[in-house]
């Protein structure tokens, strides 16, 4: 009775997802070193851009997205002492809202700095990664700007 | 609007589930909610429940709970890939319809098995956020971050939160959490996802909670007190965490405006994970902590049973006022990462 069959079994759901005509502009934007943005109803801009207006609901047109700076300023960020799988560092390290030049909303990415260096209003900017193929992970991560 | 009671409850949750499967489980809370009406799940008018299939990474793994209830012959059922109290929501809906009397709304969860901080990652939108995988704590000290940056709070008011949360739960059974501790001895713990102590964080917890709805005169013929849903309603924000105010949750206040909550109800039933979301839930829910008690049954920082926790809320209020220890309540739950959606409502004894 020594033969035990057994089967692998992956804990995973493998979809695949398309981007879509605002999402896949963004991410094509961020392969060429552009960040685009949303101008909303309301007069603020949001990024990354919604594929909806917020207030209207109307759908976001990919062609009216402008452009934002890729420097900009921490607005949140906390400490991550347990890094896992497919973060964007296998060490400890900071996750950081990020309201970049132009824009009036946050987006989230990894911040490269020294936990003791870091507080919020502080400047940062993007740190490109040197293959980009229109992911998020184009951007490597975020970190301090000037100095 | 028809009238909607809850008539039972019953809940089990501990740190870890060795050696019961989700089914075996659910099996004895399930009759054990069904014992004191005196009705089998066969007798209900519909059933529904709440749990994700991610913890037990298998698509449809909620069917195979249904062999919990007896599905056999068949039974009119639903499930949402969220908290029990989003099927509570459902099967309130579903009552309304005025075909049916009974409801039993069921949830489970198995976090212990697997990483669920990493679980819940895949619940965020997958190209910007979800590829990037910020686990729950991670996104909960970012809005813990930006409530202690805003001035609103400080680190002493997350201690006096988790200290009430500990002191509470002394009394519950299912709590995992509990002792008497005061703040000064939690703010002498270390920092560990900054700006978060360890237990700001809600733990690890296996569980599984049972509710059953009755409407108007059944809810009167099966249980002496029921415990009336006197408004109920959820709400969302932006989806994104970056785009919205994290200190404030607008879709908790405009819920508990649609629900039609009361001025200082007796208790507030709060699904807050992390002692940060229930100083921003106290808030939005205008409640003044000297007049209402906030979570006396410890809450989810004392036992968080992912997709359980905010059924287990209802569950909790049900228990207080059909004993007669309080008249009314707010419940609250929440989905999503850093309070995304809300859901709020009233309950009130009948006598």
């Amino acid at each position: 009775m020594s033969d035990v069959l057994s089967a692998p079994h992956v804990m995973e759901f493998p979809y695949t997802r398309s981007t879509g005509p605002v999402v896949g502009a963004f991410l094509t934007g961020l392969r060429d070193q552009k960040v685009l943005a949303y101008h909303s109803s309301d007069g603020t801009v949001v990024c990354p851009p919604p594929e909806y207006d917020a207030h209207t609901v109307a759908p976001v047109e990919a062609a009216k997205l402008i452009e934002v700076a890729s420097e900009g300023v921490v607005t949140s960020w906390s400490w991550n002492p347990a890094p896992r799988d497919g973060n964007p560092f296998d060490r400890p390290f900071a996750w950081a809202l990020v309201k970049l030049d132009g824009a009036d909303t946050s987006m989230l990415h990894a911040l490269d700095a020294e936990r003791g260096a870091i507080e919020t209003g502080m400047r940062v900017r993007i740190r490109w990664a040197a293959e980009r193929v229109g992911f998020i992970n184009d951007i490597a991560c975020f970190e301090p700007a000037g100095g | 609007m028809r009238d909607v009671a809850i008539v039972s409850f019953a809940q089990h949750s501990q740190r870890r589930e060795d050696t019961r499967n989700e089914v075996e489980m659910l099996i004895p809370v399930i009759r054990e909610a069904l014992e004191p009406i005196g009705l089998t799940s066969q007798d209900m008018g519909f059933t529904v429940s709440g749990s994700t299939d991610y913890l037990a990474g298998q698509a449809f793994a909620f069917v195979q709970a249904l062999d919990a209830v007896g599905p056999w012959p068949p039974i009119s059922e639903s499930h949402v890939e969220m908290d029990g109290a989003f099927a509570l929501y459902e099967a309130w809906v579903r009552l309304q319809s005025g075909d049916i009397d009974t409801a039993l709304v069921y949830s489970f969860g198995k976090s212990s098995p697997g990483d669920v901080a990493r679980v819940l990652a895949l619940q965020l939108e997958p190209y910007l956020l979800g590829p990037l995988w910020p686990d729950a704590v991670s996104l909960a000290a970012l809005q813990a971050r930006a409530l202690l940056d805003s001035g609103k709070a400080t680190e002493k008011d997350l201690a006096r939160v988790v200290s009430r949360s500990r002191k509470n739960a002394q009394a519950n059974p299912y709590a995992q959490l509990k002792g008497d501790i005061d703040e000064a001895a939690l703010l002498d713990e270390p920092l560990y996802a900054d700006p978060l102590r360890k237990h700001d964080v809600p733990p690890v917890s296996d569980g599984a909670a049972v509710l059953i709805l009755a409407a108007g005169d059944r809810a009167r013929e099966l249980s002496s007190n029921p415990v009336w849903i006197r408004g109920i309603d959820h709400r969302i924000d932006i989806q994104s965490p970056g785009s919205r105010d994290l200190t404030v949750s607008p879709s908790t206040t405009l819920a508990a405006k649609k629900a039609g909550v009361p001025k200082d109800p007796d208790i507030a039933e709060l699904h807050a994970p992390f002692s940060s979301q229930e100083l921003i839930l106290i808030e939005a829910l205008g409640l003044d902590e000297t007049r209402t008690s906030i979570n006396p049954s410890g809450g989810a920082l004392a036992a968080n049973a992912v997709m359980v926790a905010g059924l287990q809320r209802f569950g909790e209020a049900f228990n207080r006022i059909n004993k007669g220890d309080a008249r009314n309540a707010v419940v609250h739950a929440t989905s999503g990462p850093c309070l995304q959606q809300n859901l709020v409502a009233v309950l009130e004894g009948s006598n």
